[in-house]
């Protein structure tokens, strides 16, 4: 039989399902990021059409979510790799909060700048 | 009440008054007032196909949850099988699912863990239920030996003793590994043991990983080839959901971390 | 898939990691910076066409990624759906291939549009 949330319920394994999440949704973003890039081959006016298109707030919204993807991505996997090269020390724990704390406020900045 | 009799006889009404809601004074022992209440205790029944069988069991104020199995197993079905032993937390083997948590029950206080009177108790996770609480261990162990979690040495009798430092960083590394039991909670409470059938586990890998630190070894090399790759320390995704629930308070996740770097290190020698 | 591989997969899957987590910083401080008043073709396009710095930048981020996202793809689909094997490794080759090719090709649109 295997384990159900009661066994999970702590910090370190949400921060895994943060990481997985996260890493799932910008693998499945990135395609279309490029898409979106490549219209500059059609030319600037191209490019415009589509940035025009982010304009909507709803999609505002959503790279709002992307930024706060990416920088949760980023901050975990540092914890991450620091968990993993620097031999253990007790307040690793903390490293959770830094990474939260970084990730939120990347997503705050990006949306105060695009707001 | 009228006459009760002996002090014997006064508690054994007492245990069976606790299924009553208001408590009972007998005349001449007070002190004797049961807690007028009961556990609901849902157990697993069965193998893999199975189900929870509902019992009420006294609730008294020192208990723990292995004290809670003894008594239904003793008084209300004998057919419910479990495993214990030393019952005083040394031998790992009363280890069982407590409310979805892998707990040593000897060691896990009723009142820690009975939220509204009720408690949950299931076979430990991640392994065959043989029948009811009991678990096959054999697929943990096997894991075990898979990791060359076993010693071995060059010298003989006829040598010097090896020394080794107590506070050397390598030995203190294998000190605060090598208390493991082998109780299971911590394999039991691995995600990763759930979704990667092939994953040796936590507890393989931290006795893997004292052994890499014991200077006397000489088994390192096809050592780490054993636990590298990905059923071996690669596999770990650093939930240390196993260092939460060990009961010695080892962390494996620290020793896992360290197989990843010692492998790195031999890969790079082209010793894997 | 052998031993070695396999760590050597986990291997580039943390330089990889350890790359993209500078590139990434440097993303997100341009797009935050970027988005101020707005964003629009002139603002991009005047910033990375002909500019080799950016060029590298971004062909360094792109293929960083081109790494790192397959693998962890893989693991994703292993532990979730149970799907292991030569297929799952051949399509995620596949994947990263595509990854590298229209990244590549986003670089080159905005560094020297036609």
């Amino acid at each position: 039989m295997k384990n159900d949330s009661r066994a999970r319920n702590h910090p370190a394994y949400w921060a895994f399902i943060v990481h997985r999440a996260s890493g799932l949704l910008l693998a499945l973003f990135l395609p279309f990021h490029f898409w979106a890039l490549g219209q500059a081959l059609q030319g600037a006016p191209a490019l415009d059409g589509f940035l025009h298109w982010t304009q909507q707030p709803l999609v505002k919204f959503g790279e709002i979510g992307l930024v706060i993807l990416l920088a949760a991505h980023m901050a975990g996997g540092v914890r991450i790799l620091m968990l993993e090269f620097l031999a253990w020390r007790d307040w690793q724990k903390s490293l959770l909060a830094v990474a939260a704390g970084l990730s939120l406020a990347a997503g705050l900045a990006f949306a105060l700048n695009v707001v | 009440m009228g006459d009760l009799g002996d002090l014997g006889q006064q508690y054994e009404l007492a245990s069976k008054m606790a299924i009553l809601k208001e408590p009972v004074d007998t005349p001449l022992a007070p002190r004797l007032a049961p807690l007028p209440r009961t556990l609901t205790v849902r157990v697993w029944r069965g193998a893999e196909n199975g189900g929870l069988q509902q019992f009420e069991v006294p609730r008294l104020e020192n208990q723990t949850v292995l004290d809670v199995v003894t008594y239904i197993q003793r008084n209300l079905d004998a057919t419910l099988s479990y495993r214990y032993a030393c019952r005083v937390g040394m031998c790992g083997s009363c280890a069982m699912s407590v409310n979805g948590k892998a707990r040593w029950t000897c060691r896990t206080h009723v009142a820690n863990v009975a939220t509204d009177d009720t408690l949950e108790i299931a076979p430990l996770n991640n392994l065959p239920v043989i029948k009811d609480l009991v678990t096959d261990m054999a697929p943990f162990f096997d894991k075990w030996a898979q990791a060359k979690g076993q010693f071995k040495g060059a010298r003989t009798r006829a040598d010097e003793f090896a020394r080794v430092l107590p506070d050397s960083p390598q030995r203190k590394e294998v000190d605060a590994a090598i208390e493991c039991i082998g109780c299971g909670v911590c394999y039991s409470s691995c995600d990763v043991v759930a979704w990667n059938p092939a994953y040796l586990g936590p507890a393989a890998l931290n006795r893997a990983w004292t052994l890499v630190n014991d200077v006397r070894d000489t088994a390192n090399a096809p050592r780490l080839a054993a636990v590298a790759g990905d059923a071996g320390c690669h596999a770990c995704h650093t939930h240390v959901t196993c260092s939460e629930r060990c009961p010695k308070h080892i962390a494996p996740t620290a020793g896992i971390a360290g197989l990843k770097r010692a492998v790195a290190v031999a890969a790079i020698k082209g010793e894997l | 898939m052998s031993i070695r591989t396999q760590v050597l997969l986990w291997t580039a899957q943390r330089l990889s990691a350890a790359v993209l987590a500078l590139c990434v910083v440097v993303h997100l401080v341009t797009m935050i910076y970027a988005v101020r008043h707005g964003l629009s073709a002139a603002d991009i396009l005047g910033r990375t066409r002909g500019n080799y710095a950016w060029l590298i930048f971004y062909a360094t981020f792109v293929a960083a990624v081109a790494v790192h996202a397959p693998i962890g793809v893989r693991t994703i689909v292993g532990e979730t759906f149970g799907l292991r094997g030569a297929f799952v490794d051949v399509a995620l080759v596949v994947l990263g291939a595509a990854l590298a090719l229209w990244g590549g090709r986003a670089v080159l649109a905005v560094f020297a549009p036609l």
